[in-house]
């Protein structure tokens, strides 16, 4: 049993055209499509020149991310039957340059991502023979939610502070420092704060909370920042007191 | 893929679109315009604590000053105005306590509380700050 849909896609083929435009094509969908399923009939039976990024298709590798009737959603995770009735207008991610269709460039996150060594960083490495490093549920607990970003950029789309002062360097960035600098592993805290402290870091974060709301992976990247400027505000309090080590 | 139409384009070059943010981009989504709102309330506060170093100020100045700052309070159009200046302050407030949780992590004994303690221990603390206000103006 199909369902006939209409889907407003936003096109962007700079080859033709200097912005972007709007064609509408008619789907019959099936009960259990995803929106991703819709475009890949557009792309395999309508118009082959349809661009948008896609890999895994179960919510796992955060490629498909793009605005659904303005929300920014995973288009493999988003049944059609949950945005009908129609039309249902597919733009690509805000915040991030269109290349082409519904793919941005996302340059800038994956420099700002690195920036921020979003790795375990240790001053030095204990012996193969003492074993692994071992860690308690509750230090597990503390930084879990974070480690379940997937790197999607939906939380970059919802922030409008980053698509108006592109230079902040995001929730997702932030979330990801903060699930490395709660990680009772890690040494590497005093290295990221040069990034995280700067202008452009946590400070530019006015909480508007929908970075949290949009999240596929129910990470709570708003909760990240406000808890690191919380730290920041105590420790540089703590620095001032006349026993504080300089 | 046929041939470019666009003299703009050159070819195997990208050509990047950014969207132009429209200045009332707040206003189409809910969430938006609550936290502009919110923003906006700042002034209101900004506002209060004006009107409060005033009154210091004019209570300096001595008696005459101050029944003359306290009449202005007391005219209609600033009546108005400060019942709408006190709806924006509990917005404000009501819509920063509610976001305490999300910043604020306690521990006791090593567990952390749950956010409805954070909260509560916000308004409690709002509610003394409030009682206290009030018996000095009452024992005044």
């Amino acid at each position: 049993m199909t369902q006939p849909v209409i889907f407003e896609i936003q096109r962007y083929r700079p080859e033709i055209e200097d912005e972007p435009t709007w064609e509408s094509f008619e789907v019959s969908c099936r009960p259990e499509w995803m929106i991703l399923d819709a475009l890949n009939h557009i792309k395999d039976y309508v118009d082959g020149t349809l661009s948008y990024r896609w890999a895994c298709r179960m919510g796992v590798c955060g490629s498909c991310g793009m605005l659904v009737n303005g929300k920014p959603v995973l288009s493999c995770a988003t049944y059609v039957t949950s945005v009908l009735p129609g039309p249902v207008r597919v733009e690509p991610l805000r915040g991030f340059p269109v290349i082409r269709d519904l793919v941005g460039d996302i340059t800038d996150f994956v420099r700002k991502l690195e920036s921020v060594k979003p790795w375990i960083v240790r001053e030095s490495e204990q012996p193969l023979e003492e074993g692994e490093y071992l860690q308690t549920p509750e230090e597990l607990g503390e930084y879990k939610q974070y480690s379940m970003c997937i790197n999607c950029m939906l939380c970059y789309s919802a922030c409008p502070i980053y698509e108006l002062d592109p230079d902040f360097i995001g929730p997702a960035v932030i979330a990801l420092a903060q699930r490395y600098n709660l990680d009772s592993r890690d040494e590497g805290s005093e290295e990221r704060k040069d990034i995280l402290l700067s202008q452009d870091g946590i400070w530019s974060c006015t909480f508007v909370g929908e970075c949290t709301t949009v999240c596929p992976a129910n990470v709570d990247p708003a909760g990240a920042i406000q808890r690191y400027k919380v730290t920041a505000t105590v420790d540089a309090f703590k620095a001032l007191l006349p026993w504080a080590s300089r | 893929m046929g041939e470019p139409v666009n003299p703009g384009y050159t070819e195997h070059h990208a050509k990047w679109h950014r969207r132009r943010i429209p200045i009332f981009w707040w206003l189409g989504n809910a969430a938006y315009t609550k936290f502009i709102v919110r923003e906006l309330t700042s002034l209101a506060v900004g506002y209060a604590a004006l009107v409060l170093v005033f009154q210091v100020w004019s209570l300096e100045r001595g008696p005459e000053s101050y029944a003359h700052f306290v009449s202005w309070l007391q005219l209609r159009p600033v009546v108005t105005l400060h019942v709408v200046v006190l709806g924006a302050l509990v917005y404000h407030s009501v819509t920063w306590l509610n976001l305490a949780p999300r910043a604020l992590v306690l521990r006791l004994a090593g567990r952390r509380l749950p956010g409805a303690v954070v909260l509560l221990l916000h308004y409690g603390a709002w509610l003394v700050a409030s009682a206290a206000v009030l018996w000095l103006l009452l024992a005044a």
